[in-house]
């Protein structure tokens, strides 16, 4: 290139770096742009959003957000996302670490097949699923099992389809787990449980958390199967919840932007708890899956 | 000190015992079933339940009685809405992989090892990812809102000297419009595999390429490129079984329309589904799914089989 003769390294250095920098400026005003403007006219009244929606709220009005969070609505939506968050979250974990450590660590006789069984599961996400589910949930419904309208019915199909991918996981960060550490915890009189339970969970304390953060992402914002699953409104998850709101006040742009902003809030502060483990359980299982 | 003889160590060995085979077994059994019940009765057998309803013209009241055989998957082949569906689909792949991955590779390069505030450009850029689609939705079209009164981006295209711009509301740029949310939710996903990608490439093959006098772009090519091959290639098959799977965006956005310019393949199951309650037509559509998905996956397998630069990558 001709300016590597022109300019001294430093200073082609600044310039590349200057760009660097501008163009991803750009790409941060490009995804926090939207999310400002949504948090600007959750701050006006509604004539404010009309008249003038693109200035910044000043004064700033909360009446919006007084309102949404005085009344029993959100709070509602809130706790129940929280149920199902928390449930799906530790079946999940459970259940897929007990089935990882059998896959990583035993031997038995069809471990193959079963393993194969299971990677189906990655090709067949929820949205292609979920009629299909959807009938199986109703079925059994009226064998007596309550699973329709109720929140029992959307764990159960997300713990179901969060196993494959998270089986994967597990698996292979047991399987990397040193055999040796196994041959001294049986000859030192350990049950393949006591293994499990004292050696193997500790050490994957890391794989666990990302496991988990991952679960919660996915099933907080899940909006499909609550969608098919709920009728009653007072089970109503925030996803689902934030769709009807808007059906229901869409004229009123303030209101709706108040209550989408307030459903984001819990995504983000856990967001920026957790992004390491979730940016390595999102790596993990994109690459080992 | 007594050294314990070497039969002794060996009878401590598992597997010799039958108590410890039947503890062994009864460990495999526990540790297994739960989660083989659940995804048994909520993975595998809805969708072999499915292909016996998708034979039955069935609105879901009472037993499938109306037997048609295949028909339902004949006239799912021959419905234009499908057609349209499906194209959209192969679009919005297309887009994915001329645009959006190559975007996310190039912002990957971007934030690379050395950058100063590295970490605050890709927290940015991966919240997206986390913020639900049904937020990400509302917060789209708030913006695309045709009036520029009201919708930001016609405030800027009026300010511009443009006419605004119905940008879910013109059968020709709907699909254009989705993918750029699209694109806005999920290139921070990509672009942290990317991350990741060429975070495993050694530093020391990148300094011999600059000592021998590469430059920067001959390096991306000839070693960057080439290293992150295994990760280019999850990064296009998630992108693909990720646009069989786009809902809740259009849903809420666009129901599909206008006139069906933004129909997928998920919510083209869903209206027949749950909307106009046909469950067995509905069933065949979800059998078509699967079946795109698995034929797409293992030929995608077989295709991209290569040996690995770096190990286990």
């Amino acid at each position: 290139m001709p300016t590597s003769f022109l300019l001294p390294r430093w200073m082609q250095r600044t310039i590349s770096r200057f760009f660097q920098y501008l163009i991803l400026s750009v790409i941060v005003v490009i995804i926090v742009v939207p999310v400002v403007m949504l948090v600007f006219a959750a701050l006006k009244t509604r004539g404010e959003v009309m008249s003038h929606p693109y200035t910044p709220p000043i004064p700033v009005h909360w009446e919006n957000l007084q309102l949404i969070l005085g009344g029993p609505v959100f709070w509602g939506m809130l706790r129940n996302s929280l149920i199902v968050m928390l449930v799906v979250t530790v079946g999940v974990v459970v259940l897929c670490s007990l089935a990882a450590f059998v896959f990583a660590r035993m031997d038995f006789r069809g471990k193959g097949l079963l393993f194969n069984l299971f990677t189906v599961g990655l090709m067949l996400p929820i949205p292609v699923a979920i009629l299909p589910v959807y009938l199986v949930i109703r079925r059994m419904d009226q064998l007596g099992v309550p699973v329709l309208d109720n929140l029992l019915g959307i764990m159960l199909v997300q713990i179901a389809f969060a196993l494959s991918g998270n089986i994967m996981i597990l698996r292979s960060f047991f399987t990397a787990i040193p055999g040796e550490l196994q041959d001294a915890a049986y000859i030192d009189g350990c049950t393949a449980f006591d293994f499990f339970w004292r050696i193997l969970l500790p050490l994957a304390r890391p794989a666990l958390a990302s496991v988990a953060a991952l679960t919660m992402i996915v099933s907080w914002n899940d909006l499909l199967v609550p969608l098919v699953v709920l009728n009653n409104d007072k089970l109503w998850t925030l996803p689902l919840g934030t769709m009807q709101f808007q059906g229901q006040y869409g004229q009123d742009l303030s209101l709706v932007s108040a209550f989408v902003a307030l459903s984001a809030i819990p995504t983000i502060i856990f967001y920026l708890l957790a992004e390491r483990q979730i940016v390595s359980g999102l790596t993990a299982g994109a690459i080992k899956g | 000190m007594q050294v314990p003889a070497v039969p002794d160590i060996l009878k401590l060995r598992r597997g010799t015992g039958a108590p410890r085979r039947i503890q062994d077994n009864l460990t495999i059994a526990l540790f297994l079933l739960p989660a083989l019940i659940l995804f048994f009765i909520f993975v595998l057998y809805p969708i072999i339940q499915s292909v016996y309803y998708s034979m039955f013209n069935w609105k879901g009241f009472g037993p499938a009685v109306d037997f048609v055989g295949v028909e339902n998957f004949k006239k799912i082949l021959t419905d234009r809405v499908f057609l349209i569906a499906l194209r959209n689909g192969l679009l919005i792949v297309t887009f994915s992989l001329l645009f959006q991955l190559p975007l996310s590779m190039f912002l990957a390069v971007m934030v690379a090892r050395d950058l100063p505030g590295r970490a605050f450009f890709r927290t940015i850029f991966f919240m997206p990812y986390v913020l639900s689609e049904v937020i990400t939705a509302y917060i789209w079209l708030f913006l695309f809102n045709p009036d520029p009164e009201r919708g930001f981006l016609n405030a800027l295209v009026t300010l511009g000297g443009g006419k605004p711009v119905l940008f879910l509301g013109n059968t020709d740029i709907v699909l254009i419009t989705v993918f750029v949310v699209l694109t806005w939710k999920y290139f921070g996903f990509h672009m942290l595999l990317y991350l990741t990608g060429l975070q495993n490439i050694p530093t020391e093959i990148e300094e011999a390429a600059r000592i021998d006098g590469a430059s920067p772009i001959q390096s991306f090519f000839y070693i960057t490129l080439p290293l992150l091959g295994s990760t280019i290639r999850t990064s296009v098959y998630l992108s693909v079984i990720g646009a069989l799977q786009v809902f809740a965006l259009v849903w809420i956005m666009t129901k599909g329309g206008p006139v069906n310019a933004s129909e997928m393949l998920a919510t083209y199951m869903y209206r027949f589904s749950f909307v106009r309650f046909q469950l067995g037509y509905g069933s065949a559509v979800a059998i078509y799914m699967f079946l795109i998905c698995v034929t797409f996956s293992l030929i995608y397998q077989r295709l991209t089989r290569q040996p690995d630069y770096l190990t286990g990558l």
